[in-house]
C-alpha cells in the first residue's frame, strides 16, 4: 500500500497509509474502534474504492478494472461470517465454490471442512450452529479457493476462549501452508502470538514492525529493582552509576531505572545495592507487552486531540 | 465489458430457490396468494348470468390473474438484496468474483421462475375449471376471448419482469426489508394501468393491442434492467455511503 487514503465526504476513514506485507507473512492490523481497520480491509478486498493512493494485492494493482481478478486470488472473512442460516454447512460452501467457479467442488468442500474439523457437521443447518462453529464455517469458506492472501477481520470476536483457541490453531495451520494472512484484531495477545509483524492504525498509520521491535522503538531500556526494605538514599546510590540515566520509585522497595546499557547497568546496580547493604529480592529488565505499545500510541493520539 | 458467466448466474438461482423453499413465509405466500387469486375469478365466472357478454366475463378475472405476477415477485425481489444486507451475507458474497450483472440476473431469474410457474398454473387451473364446470355458454365465452387470453400469456412475464426490477431497484437502496417490500409493491402497480384500461373497456382488446402493449412493457423492462445494474453500488451496499 502506498499512501492509501479513504474518505467518506468530510470524514476520513484512514489516511496516507503505506506498508508492505511479504508473501507468506502473518500481518496483524491493530487499532481502536473507528480507526479505519475494517475500511482498510474492505478497500484491499475491492469492496470499496480508495480516495487516493495505490495498492498491489496478490501481485495485482488495485483498480476497478482488476477487481474481479483480485477477488479470485484473495479470500475475505468479515467480522460476521455471513452464512445463509437456512442452508446447510455444505450448501453454504457449495454456493461459494460455485461463485468461484471451482472445479471438483466436492473435494474442495471436503478438504475445507476437514481443515476446520467440521466434516461431521456438513449436513447441519447453519442456523443451528453455535457462534464458534459458524466462525469455523466462515474460515472453511475462505479455504475453498487456496487464496494467496487471506483477510481475516476480527476472526475471534465474541468467541469464548476455547473457540478462540481453535481459530488460532487454524490460523497457525494456514501460516504453515504459506498463505499471506492479514489479521485485523482487537486482541493484542492474539496479534503477538500469531503475527510476524503488526501495524497500529488510528486513522493514520502509527507504527509497523515486529512486536519486539516496537517495544524497543517506543520504550527505553528499563531495569526493575525490588528490595526487601526501601533504600535509605536511592538518589545517592543510583546517581553514582553512570549507566543509570534516571529512576523512579514505583512502590516502597520497588524502583524502575532507565538505563543506557543493560549489560553494564545491571551488574553495577547489583554491586551498588549489595555494597549499601540492601536485601535484593529481584533485579531484571522491564518487559513491555504489545499492549503497552498499543496503549502508548493510542494514548498519544488521545492527548494530541485534547491539545 | 466482460461477458456474463451463465454458470455463476445459475449458481445464484439455485441457491435462491433452495433458500425460498426453506423460508416458511415465502412458501405460505406462494401457496395462499395464488389460491386467493384463483377463487375470486372462478366465482366471478360461476356466478355470472348466462346473458353476460364475453367481454364482461373476463374483466375481473383478468385483473385478478395479473395481480399474481405483480404482487408476488415484488415482495421477493425487494427482499433479495436488503435481506442479504440484514443477514450480513452480502459482504462475503461481494468479495467473490461475481459481477453485479450476474448477481442481479441470478436474483431476478430466481424470482421469475416461481412467479411464472405459479401464475401460469393458476391460469391453466382457472381455464380448466371453467371448461369443466361452468355453464356451456359462459365457458364458450371465456374461450372465445382470444386477445384477452393472449394478453394474459404475454403480460404475465412482462409484468413480473417489471415488478422484479422495481423490487430489486428498491432493494439495492433500502435499509430495511419491510420498507423495501412495501415500496416495491406500490411501485410495481403502474403497468397494471394497461390492464385496468382493458378491463374497464377504455381500450377494446384486440390481438394488435395485446401485442403492442406487450412490446411496450418489454421496452420498459430492458432499460430497467440496465438502471438496476447501475444502481448496484458495492460501496453503498457495504458502507451505506455512495462510492
Amino acid at each position: 500500500m502506498d499512501r492509501l487514503t479513504k474518505r467518506f465526504g468530510e470524514r476520513t476513514a484512514f489516511s496516507d497509509v503505506s506498508f508492505q506485507v511479504a508473501y507468506g507473512e502473518a500481518f496483524g492490523f491493530l487499532g481502536p474502534n473507528g480507526a479505519g481497520k475494517t475500511t482498510t480491509v474492505r478497500t484491499l478486498g475491492t469492496l470499496i474504492a480508495p480516495t487516493s493512493g495505490t495498492a498491489i494485492i496478490a501481485g495485482i494493482p488495485l483498480s476497478a478494472d482488476n477487481d474481479v481478478e483480485i477477488r479470485r486470488r484473495i479470500a475475505v472473512m468479515p467480522e460476521s461470517p455471513g452464512l445463509y442460516l437456512r442452508l446447510t454447512v455444505a450448501e453454504n460452501l457449495e454456493y461459494f465454490a460455485g461463485l468461484y467457479g471451482l472445479k471438483h467442488p466436492g473435494t474442495r468442500i471436503g478438504d475445507a471442512l476437514e481443515a476446520v474439523n467440521l466434516s461431521d457437521r456438513a449436513g447441519d443447518l447453519c442456523g443451528g450452529l453455535s457462534k464458534g462453529l459458524r466462525q469455523r464455517v466462515g474460515l472453511a469458506r475462505t479455504l475453498l479457493t487456496d487464496p494467496a492472501v487471506m483477510f481475516l477481520d476480527e476472526p475471534t470476536s465474541g468467541l469464548d476462549p476455547v473457540a478462540a483457541r481453535d481459530v488460532h490453531h487454524l490460523i497457525t495451520g494456514l501460516r504453515t501452508r504459506g498463505v499471506t494472512i492479514f489479521l485485523t484484531t482487537h486482541r493484542l495477545e492474539e496479534a503477538q502470538k500469531l503475527c510476524d509483524r503488526v501495524a497500529i492504525l488510528n486513522t493514520t498509520l502509527r507504527t509497523v514492525g515486529r512486536p519486539d521491535e516496537l517495544h524497543d522503538q517506543l520504550f527505553k531500556t528499563e531495569l526493575i529493582v525490588k528490595t526487601l526494605a526501601p533504600l535509605v538514599d536511592p538518589d545517592r546510590l543510583f546517581a553514582r552509576i553512570p549507566a543509570v540515566e534516571g529512576w523512579r520509585c514505583e512502590a516502597p522497595g520497588t524502583y524502575q531505572l532507565t538505563v543506557s546499557d543493560l549489560a553494564v547497568a545491571a551488574p553495577e546496580v547489583t554491586r551498588g545495592l549489595v555494597g549499601d547493604g540492601a536485601d535484593v529480592l529481584f533485579i531484571g529488565e522491564a518487559q513491555h507487552s504489545l499492549e503497552d505499545v498499543y496503549l502508548e500510541l493510542v494514548d498519544e493520539d488521545v492527548e494530541a486531540r485534547r491539545r | 465489458m466482460n461477458a456474463l458467466d451463465g454458470a455463476r448466474v445459475w449458481v445464484v438461482v439455485r441457491k435462491e430457490l433452495r433458500d425460498f423453499k426453506r423460508k416458511r413465509s415465502i412458501v405460505v405466500t406462494m401457496a395462499v396468494l395464488p389460491a386467493v387469486f384463483l377463487i375470486q375469478p372462478t366465482l366471478t365466472v360461476f356466478l355470472a348470468p348466462a346473458s353476460t357478454t364475453s367481454d364482461q366475463l373476463f374483466q375481473v378475472p383478468l385483473l385478478f390473474l395479473l395481480l399474481i405476477p405483480v404482487i408476488m415477485p415484488s415482495t421477493l425481489a425487494a427482499y433479495s438484496v436488503v435481506g442479504e444486507r440484514e443477514q450480513a451475507t452480502l459482504e462475503p458474497l461481494l468479495t467473490t468474483p461475481i459481477r453485479k450483472q450476474e448477481f442481479i440476473l441470478g436474483k431476478a431469474t430466481a424470482v421469475m421462475i416461481p412467479t411464472l410457474a405459479l401464475s401460469y398454473t393458476v391460469f391453466v387451473l382457472f381455464l380448466a375449471v371453467v371448461r369443466l364446470f361452468a355453464k356451456p355458454a359462459i365457458s364458450t365465452g371465456v374461450f372465445h376471448q382470444g386477445p384477452m387470453l393472449l394478453a394474459l400469456v404475454l403480460f404475465t412475464p412482462l409484468l413480473a419482469g417489471w415488478a422484479i426490477l422495481v423490487g430489486l431497484a428498491v432493494s439495492v437502496r433500502a435499509s430495511e426489508v419491510r420498507v423495501a417490500q412495501q415500496l416495491a409493491t406500490l411501485a410495481s402497480f403502474p403497468p397494471l394501468g394497461v390492464v385496468v384500461l382493458l378491463v374497464t373497456g377504455v381500450i377494446h382488446p384486440t390481438f394488435t393491442i395485446a401485442v403492442t402493449f406487450a412490446i411496450g412493457l418489454l421496452a420498459l423492462d430492458l432499460p430497467a434492467l440496465r438502471v438496476v445494474s447501475r444502481m448496484f453500488d458495492r460501496e453503498r451496499l457495504v458502507t451505506g455511503v455512495a462510492g
